[in-house]
């Protein structure tokens, strides 16, 4: 394996990955971690559950760093460039402009994640926030520990699990969400209305089928007006309306952007030496044969190993391949699913009861099955990821459906 | 090799089952079974594959 340095871009989870797996893999040369957050390298999941908790110790011990400091500098050996985000990519020079400082690579890796959007107009508003970082997570919290009255704008998973923590804690919440039915585009109609359904039976005022037309408030947030005409008084919104690939700082650079960078097979991005992996990727994913982003933890922690072992022996590259998956928690329920959500057909092989049931539902394309969705049902879905992952057909699919619903 | 599980770590997302599935499962109350408390003939790829793919590091082996 070559020497020289490797710059990844990005300090979360796929840049982490990427880091460790180089050194795992025997890279001796100069790596480099550069983001834009002031923080180490931390997990967002938990920024929407536990972190949101009561009594979640706000001195800082529960922030979910993934390595201390010197786990990384030392052990690792990776020189840290917090604080500041990468401003362009100068494939000529083979370099990334960082402030007035030009890091020279041999190899990059590009794991910028997503930025949370966010609603026109509200700039300046307080109590307004999305959830995307943990400065976000410390706001959300701090507003929840003074009893916010709260709206949720978007009935998304981060949404949701804003909502299910506003009401552990017993306080009045709203979630509004323009479509008529949430997450379609994540999970399907069918189980859209399954899942909303926890909602309401958790007491959460679900509003859907309308959206948001103003926010009002003298400096901070006071209430917000919906297209019915209705409104709601609020201390807190929360903005869940979905992301934007963080490509902004690549235009220009002659990488190829739509919905992401846009990469091959192996995570390649087309320029020499530079790689993308994480939220930010745009790929052909194989097993499905179809370019795909995902914003789900397991593939932003496989792409940035996958993406820095091909960035460092590109004769030697191998596609990365994925039956994508990812979970959510919604007050006692756990939801996972495992696949593409597009089917020709949804069907529900075990209906939910509440507490006492799991719920599945089987996504079928064709004749081949290639989604599957549970709630509390973890003794069963990666099963199913399995199915997917071998190829199998919607007959073998049901079938083992049938058996285990008689298990 | 032993496989050890530190269980107030584990969430029970089951990604380690899909990666090794003879190895691991999740039960619906979200324990982890070991099927196996060694890593079995053949297997080597697979559990450190699931080690590697914890999201909460829950997993390492012993001996
Ligand atoms: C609140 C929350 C809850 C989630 N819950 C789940 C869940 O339950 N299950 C699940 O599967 N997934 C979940 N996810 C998604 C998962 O966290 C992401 O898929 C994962 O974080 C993606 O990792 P990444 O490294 O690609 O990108 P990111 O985590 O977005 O990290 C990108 C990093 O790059 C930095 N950056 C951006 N631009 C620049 C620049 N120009 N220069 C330098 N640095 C830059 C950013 O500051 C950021 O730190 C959740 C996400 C959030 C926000
Ligand atoms: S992947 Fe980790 S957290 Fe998930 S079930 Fe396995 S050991 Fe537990």
């Amino acid at each position: 394996m070559h020497g020289g340095r490797l710059v990844v871009v990005g300090a979360s989870l796929a840049g982490l990955r990427a880091a460790e797996t180089a050194r795992k893999a025997g890279f001796g040369g100069a790596i480099t971690l550069v983001g834009a957050e002031e923080h180490l390298p931390y997990d967002r999941p938990p920024l929407s559950k536990a972190f949101l908790d009561r009594g979640a110790d706000s001195a800082g011990a529960c922030v979910p760093t993934f390595r201390p400091v010197e786990t990384l500098r030392d052990e690792l050996g990776v020189e840290l460039v917090l604080g500041n985000p990468a401003l362009a990519l100068h494939p000529a020079r083979k370099a990334v402009q960082v402030f007035d400082r030009e890091i020279r690579y041999d190899h990059a890796v590009i794991a910028t994640g997503a930025t949370a959007r966010r609603l026109p107009a509200t700039e300046g508003l307080r109590g307004v926030h999305t959830l995307r970082t943990l400065d976000d997570a410390v706001a959300v919290r701090a507003a929840l520990d003074a009893g916010a009255r709260t709206v949720v704008v978007g009935a998304g998973f981060i949404g949701s699990e804003v909502a299910s923590g506003a009401r552990k804690r017993g306080l009045e919440i709203t979630v509004v969400e323009a479509l008529p039915t949430p997450l379609v585009r994540a999970v399907g109609q069918a189980m859209g209305e399954v899942c909303a359904s926890l909602h309401r039976r958790n007491g959460t005022d679900l509003r859907c089928g309308v959206s948001v037309t103003e926010i009002q408030g003298d400096g901070r947030v006071e209430r917000v007006v919906l297209s019915d005409g209705s409104t709601v008084e609020a201390d807190l919104v929360v903005v869940g309306v979905g992301t934007e690939p963080a490509t902004g700082w690549l235009e220009g650079s002659g990488l190829t952007l739509d919905n992401g960078i846009v990469c091959d097979e192996t995570l390649f991005t087309g320029v020499e030496g530079v790689y993308a992996a994480g939220d930010v990727v745009r790929w052909r994913n194989p097993a499905f044969g179809r370019q795909m982003r995902l914003e789900h933890w397991t593939s932003a922690a496989e792409q940035g190993a996958a993406a820095v072992r091909n960035a460092l022996e590109p004769a030697a590259a191998r596609p990365y391949s994925t039956v994508p998956y990812f979970w959510s928690d919604w007050y006692d329920s756990r939801i996972q699913f495992v696949g593409l959500p597009q089917a020709d057909e949804v069907r529900v092989v075990e209906e939910h009861v509440p507490g006492r049931h799991r719920c599945v539902a089987l996504y079928r394309e064709g004749d081949r099955l290639t989604g599957a969705l549970t709630i509390d049902g973890q003794s069963v879905i990666m099963k199913y990821r399995g199915l997917i992952m071998k190829n199998a057909g919607w007959d073998e699919a049901l079938a083992f459906a049938e058996q285990r619903r008689a298990a | 090799m032993e496989i050890i599980v530190d269980r107030a770590r584990c969430t029970a997302l089951g990604i380690c089952e899909s990666l090794a599935p003879e190895v691991f499962e999740v039960d619906d109350q979200g324990d982890l079974l070991l099927k196996s408390n060694t890593v079995p003939e053949g297997q080597q790829g697979e559990v450190e594959a699931a080690i590697a793919g914890c999201p909460t590091e829950a997993l390492r082996l012993r001996g």
